[in-house]
């Protein structure tokens, strides 16, 4: 049964201001039955106040064999951090 | 005093018995996601029963009449004609088709009962009811896309939830005919007439079986009796289950 039923990709928002993270993927029908799916599977702990569900076949993922190709080059351009600025204390999930 | 104990524990126990029927699926699920979905709603049905064992326990404490009550001794000590659950709780649990719809009566009616109960005259029974509507609500949106997703799905899912209604719809006039300790609850002010929910009640499944493409039973005579101790022999084998600990090693703790 679970071969026939699509797999789904779930984001969960733990609060708000903060981004929806991946949380895992689930089995489901349709959007709907993906949603309430999360709903039970990863928000009982009070882990979330917001899910986005996609279809995992819509997920398109970078190369792993490309990595030196992608990621290598910014390894040495430090000035690209803006890590030179002073951060004031009110501003967090920076 | 009498009554409104009763009123309580038909509360307690229509929760904890559907909650143990719907917890026999907790690692046999047709799928990981809805084993979790159903286990989550018998999880959901025993804080329900917790509460309102609780507060017929404080009843029953503050009385001084009887011997002294918990949460616990309530659950596990009482035998089956002193359960006064709905005869469609304690149903055995069937397939999939059988306790999705059981599901489904049972949310409906709940809904409609815990939006009158929170404005309950009973404190107690207005808060448990306000905080156990939200969970009501969503257990009645789950099983209603369930039903729809069996009676308008493939053959054999629309045979198995027509089977299903077949064996459960004589069970559903019972929750919506008044026990007498209800009567007493409408008439002073703390629980809502059951009869007075029919009508909604009834436009709910209507709604419902429209989408699901399933037809509404006419008015066919209704089992009932359960609402004052008279069960199905499928209660008694589900305390032997459930109350099995506490009757083997009596005041057994872990």
């Amino acid at each position: 049964m679970n071969k026939d039923w699509p797999l789904w990709e779930v984001f969960i928002r733990s609060k708000n201001g903060l981004d929806h993270k991946h949380a895992g993927s689930l089995h489901a029908t349709d959007a709907r039955m993906a949603i309430e799916n999360a709903r039970d599977v990863y928000t009982r702990r009070m882990e979330g106040v917001s899910i986005w569900v996609v279809e995992s076949k819509y997920i398109h993922a970078s190369n792993p064999e490309d990595s030196d190709s992608l990621y290598d080059p910014a390894n040495d351009k430090a000035y690209r951090h803006p890590t030179f600025y002073d951060l004031p204390e009110e501003v967090k999930n920076m | 005093m009498e009554n409104r104990l009763s009123y309580t524990l038909y509360l307690a126990d229509s929760a904890l018995i559907l909650s143990h029927r719907n917890s026999e699926w907790t690692g046999h699920g047709p799928v990981l996601e809805q084993d979790i979905a159903i286990s989550n709603i018998a999880l959901d049905l025993i804080g329900q029963a917790r509460n309102f064992y609780d507060y017929a326990a404080r009843q029953i404490n503050q009385s001084g009449l009887n011997d002294p009550a918990t949460e616990d001794s309530l659950a596990y000590l009482r035998d089956v004609p002193e359960f006064k659950n709905c005869l469609l709780a304690e149903l055995p649990r069937g397939d999939w088709a059988v306790t999705i719809l059981r599901q489904f009566f049972f949310s409906a009616y709940q809904t409609l009962l815990f939006e009158k109960l929170q404005h309950s005259g009973v404190d107690d029974l207005a808060a448990i009811a306000e905080k156990s509507l939200k969970e009501a609500t969503y257990h009645l949106r789950w099983s209603s896309e369930w039903v729809i997703r069996l009676g308008d799905g493939t053959q054999e899912s629309r045979s198995r939830i027509l089977d299903a209604l077949d064996q459960l719809w004589m069970y559903t006039g019972e929750l919506l005919e008044p026990a007498h300790y209800e009567l007493a609850a409408a008439v002073e002010g703390y629980g809502p007439d059951p009869a007075t929910l029919k009508e909604t009640w009834l436009e709910k499944i209507q709604e419902v079986f429209e989408e699901a493409v399933l037809p509404v039973p006419g008015n066919e005579w209704m089992q009932t009796g359960g609402k004052t101790g008279k069960h199905t022999e499928h209660l008694g084998q589900l305390l032997a289950e459930m109350q099995f600990m506490q009757r083997a090693y009596p005041g057994c703790e872990w």
